[in-house]
């Protein structure tokens, strides 16, 4: 569909475009795609990506299951996906042909390594026969290129050996893909330029085979055209391109710095969920301390005493992980100290899909712990959505002094998106309740009038000396206390606070009509998916509207005034269906549809729009 | 005294540290004892009551935060390290002193125990050993002799103890010292001891059970037997115990012997003596295994050697980077890398 655009002399002007490279795991797909990504910036357009890649480190050479990819969806437009299927395939092998031949449109350009579509790797792969010269490809246009052999031939003149020189194939492709779109090879010099500074000799032969791979396109001929997307109309300001786990890391690094708390992250690695903890662990330069500890429920705890003593506490994990953490997070609750827990969500239950994405840990993040034990809970809608969530997370536990939940997942963790740079000064204030020296009032669980808060008093600070626990703490004193009327009024207490928070979260805004045929229902990282769907079937005339929850626990303040305009209301998700369990719950009076996938993959835009439609002819 | 941090002289006396709570341990129980120890040591120490930071896990000995009046935080079965090791790390000036059990840190929380250890963070830890699981009323613990009867071990406990020693040792443990729940004045002493210690110390307390292990030390306790089963030890002086102070621990070999002075030619320039200071951990493994009737129990500082403390090398490199960085705002951080400006 996208290259039956207008024919101009030979460069087609698309509205956007979807490219995916693929190829072995060792094979550099992925600095593949971020080279292409940082070109696609200078160029202007906007853009999202994702990175595809096994479990496995290096599963064996030529398999299936050792196929690494990564996809950039662009536009002149705003993009809010890392797109449903390629219009452009870097195939460097067979199996990463075999792989991806249900991630193509069905009449994508595939460029191909020729020297790789040997007989041994067919088998690997599990072609019976070579598939460039069968009909699998059928419809197709491919581009044959004898990558590997080309690139040996323009570093032969170096002095380097044929290991070293077959390294920098990937750069062959990359360049043949930026003659295909028209694209400048200068930035990308300049990355070759500081990224092997000490090693001129690659420097120099990264540069000849893109530039071999950019001059192999031109000559052969074999595109009847180039294309071309004009810049986006995005907001005039700075821009960089941050995947989800880094946007929240800095979201909290900014919280703490804007809070003049400092960070203290308390952790243990977890795919994928780690590079929040890499990336702390590089700024200690604003005192954030990264710990590493033994294991997850030492991350938190660690983090809990920290809290204790005024920092602003966070730790991050997954799925299994936040099992582990569960009676931790009730010491949070019931000591009414902040943290933040970052769950990012992967496939489960158990070890599960631990690379794939999943929305299955609602319910555990609402409920997941014994007693009553209420939480905040938020969603990251976007990978530089992150940024926000991670910051809003941090600014509600420490001025509400309730642990909070921020949900992300593998797929805004790993994607990328166009962010626009803040000022850290612009972002809302946050003020944590601590308590001067020797103040008189000084009560550990007295109250704040309007949030049900209590105050921080930090360990160190005169006149304030007192003691937290897990056990049932009297109203007010914080003395230890059994008495069952005190326990339920604690009780209470502790989720009035919580509900209490809603009057400090933002309402939800409606894309469309407050009124219309279908209210499209959705929460954290579905929002790009879904809103393009929504934006596509508008754009054709359908009367539908959309709402994305980032705030779950509690829900916004008018769910119940925005659900009741609508007659139909289906709820969109990547689990089983625990959000419209939650909203069959907290708003029993409506009726809800459900759109569940459970693949460890997101949404395609695609199927929710058949589906939106499915539901509007009926 | 490398870790008092507020050296002006503070008349501090226990009453500063007493809590208005009701004391709830049972009344016969070496807590007690404990306790006032713990107070006896507090006020002596130099440090500003507002800097003390009591933590525990879960057990009977885990409610001690609430009876001293400092800052504590009362934390989960087992996670006792991992509170302390985020409290010192995130503010190093506290002193942070843990309290803990024989089922909360060497069975439920016995990877925090042996991190901590590892690690060398400037904490703490009294160690209260009775043998037991108390709060849940008298199951077996992973210190109970193989062959404990408890209520979990009719027929008797079918696996091996392990000695508390052994284990910071075996975990790079560079302070431990062990103590009986029936002397305040060596309870005193040694807690002092450990206090001054820059680094995690551990001191292992011996501790009577009234109710669900009753006498379980008794053979290094009780007034009949304690002279023959109790080394004393202290640096730079030899290994001699004995109501007449007549017996003492050599070393034979690779092992450990006790010998009578004056018999078979041995005088008491043959008696091994005490170094805590040591690097080598040798000695003081061996000395942490001794246990009656074969040998007297070890007691006192068993170990202690200075290291680099967890918290100055992650501070350390903390300033460091703060002051060579070239990032000084999260500002600076957003713009690094690869950024383009939309006009």
């Amino acid at each position: 569909m996208l290259f039956m655009a207008n024919k101009k002399d030979r460069v087609i002007e698309l509205k956007n475009a979807v490219i995916r490279f693929a190829g072995d795991s060792g094979d550099g797909m992925q600095l593949t795609g971020s080279l292409f990504s940082d070109s696609t910036a200078i160029v202007g357009n906007d853009f999202a990506t994702f990175p595809d890649y096994p479990a496995e480190i290096r599963a064996p050479q030529g398999t299936i299951s050792g196929v690494s990819g990564f996809q950039i969806h662009f536009g002149e437009k705003d993009i809010h996906t890392s797109g449903d299927l390629a219009d452009v395939l870097v195939a460097m092998n067979p199996a990463s042909l075999k792989a991806n031949m249900h991630w193509i449109t069905e009449e994508a350009i595939i460029i191909v390594d020729t020297d790789s579509f040997i007989e041994k790797n067919f088998k690997k792969a599990g072609y019976e026969s070579n598939p460039l010269t069968d009909e699998t490809l059928l419809g197709h246009l491919v581009i044959e290129a004898p990558i590997t052999t080309l690139t040996k031939e323009a570093v032969k003149d170096m002095q380097l050996d044929s290991k070293s020189a077959q390294k920098s194939k990937n750069m062959f492709a990359l360049g043949m893909v930026f003659y295909m779109f028209n694209r400048g090879y200068e930035g990308t010099f300049k990355f070759f330029e500081e990224k092997f500074k000490s090693k001129p000799l690659v420097v120099e032969a990264n540069k000849k085979v893109l530039l071999a791979g950019f001059n192999f396109a031109n000559t052969i001929e074999a595109f009847a055209n180039t294309f071309k997307v004009e810049p986006a109309a995005l907001k005039k300001g700075l821009y960089r391109n941050v995947t989800g786990n880094l946007a929240t890391s800095w979201g909290f690094l900014a919280a703490a710095e804007r809070s003049g708390r400092n960070l203290f992250l308390g952790s243990y690695p977890i795919t994928p969920a780690s590079e929040i903890l890499q990336e702390i662990s590089y700024h200690k330069q604003f005192e954030a301390i990264a710990f590493q500890a033994e294991d997850e429920i030492a991350g938190i705890v660690s983090a809990i005493g920290a809290s204790f003593t005024g920092s602003l506490a966070i730790t991050s994990t997954s799925g299994p992980g936040l099992s582990l953490k569960s009676e931790a997070i009730g010491l949070a609750v019931m000591t009414e100290l902040p943290i933040v827990i970052v769950d990012v969500q992967r496939g489960g239950p158990s070890t599960g899909l631990p690379t794939k994405s999943e929305q299955s840990d609602l319910m555990q993040a609402l409920y997941g712990r014994n007693g009553e034990a209420p939480v905040i809970v938020i969603a990251a809608l976007s990978s530089a959505d992150c940024f926000y969530a991670a910051y809003e997370a941090s600014k509600l536990t420490l001025e509400h002094m309730t642990p909070v939940i921020l949900l992300t997942d593998g797929f805004l963790a790993n994607g990328s998106e166009v962010f626009l740079i803040p000022k850290v000064s612009s972002l809302p204030e946050i003020k944590a309740p601590i308590v001067k020296a020797n103040d008189p009032d000084y009560k550990p669980y007295k109250r704040d009038e309007k949030k049900l808060s209590r105050s921080w008093a930090l360990p160190g600070t005169e006149g304030l000396r007192h003691r937290l626990g897990g056990l049932e703490k009297e109203d007010v004193t914080g003395n230890v206390s059994q008495d069952p009327l005190n326990h339920e009024k604690m009780v209470k207490l502790r989720q009035e606070k919580v509900n209490k928070v809603a009057e400090y979260i933002p309402e939800l805004s409606i894309q469309g009509n407050a009124k219309s045929d279908l209210l499209v229902v959705g929460w954290g990282g579905t929002y790009g998916v879904i809103l393009t769907a929504i934006e596509e079937l508008r754009e054709e005339g359908f009367n539908i509207s959309f709402v994305q929850f980032k705030h779950i626990m509690p829900l916004p303040k008018n769910t119940e005034k925005v659900f009741s305009a609508f007659k139909k209301i289906v709820v969109c998700e990547n689990n089983m269906g625990q959000f419209v369990n939650y909203l069959k719950m907290s708003f029993p009076q409506h009726e809800y549809l459900q759109y569940n996938k459970i693949q460890g993959l997101p949404f395609k835009v695609s199927e929710l729009k058949d589906h939106f439609i499915s539901i509007l002819n009926k | 005294m490398d870790n008092i941090i507020d050296t002006k002289k503070l008349t501090l006396t226990k009453k500063d540290f007493e809590s208005d709570q009701m004391v709830k341990w049972c009344p016969g129980c070496g807590d007690h004892a404990i306790l006032k120890s713990v107070e006896n040591v507090f006020p002596e120490l130099g440090i500003p009551k507002e800097d003390f930071v009591v933590v525990s896990g879960i057990g009977c000995s885990s409610r001690f935060p609430y009876y001293m009046n400092t800052y504590g935080i009362h934390g989960i079965h087992g996670r006792a390290a991992a509170l302390a090791t985020g409290i010192k790390l995130a503010n190093p000036k506290l002193s942070v002193w843990m309290i803990t059990g024989d089922g909360d840190s060497m069975a439920i929380g016995g990877n925090h125990f042996i991190h901590v250890v590892r690690r060398n963070p400037d904490i703490n830890i009294l160690l209260f050993n009775n043998k037991i699981y108390g709060l849940t009323k008298g199951q077996f613990s992973p210190t109970s002799p193989k062959g404990s009867k408890t209520k979990t071990s009719p027929q008797g406990t079918f696996e091996a103890p392990f000695n508390p020693g052994e284990l910071v040792i075996g975990a790079h443990g560079k302070f431990f010292a062990r103590v009986v729940d029936t002397n305040i004045k060596m309870m005193t002493q040694v807690f002092t001891e450990a206090a001054k210690h820059k680094g995690t110390s551990i001191v292992e307390i011996l501790e009577n059970c009234v109710i669900f292990n009753n006498k379980i030390h008794a053979l290094i306790t009780s007034r009949e037997t304690k002279d023959e089963n109790q080394l004393f030890l202290e640096a730079g002086k030899p290994m001699i115990f004995g109501k007449e102070k007549d017996k003492g621990i050599v070393l034979r070999g690779t092992h450990l012997e006790v010998v009578k002075i004056g018999e078979n030619g041995i005088s008491e320039e043959d008696i091994l003596i005490h170094d805590p200071y040591s690097a080598d951990s040798g000695i003081h493994v061996m000395l942490s295994s001794m246990m009656p009737p074969e040998f007297p129990a070890a007691l006192g500082v068993i170990r202690s050697v200075k290291s680099e403390t967890f918290e100055d090398a992650v501070w350390k490199t903390i300033e460091y980077e703060k002051k060579n960085s070239k990032l000084k705002s999260v500002d600076d951080l957003l713009r690094t890398g690869n950024t383009w400006i939309k006009e």
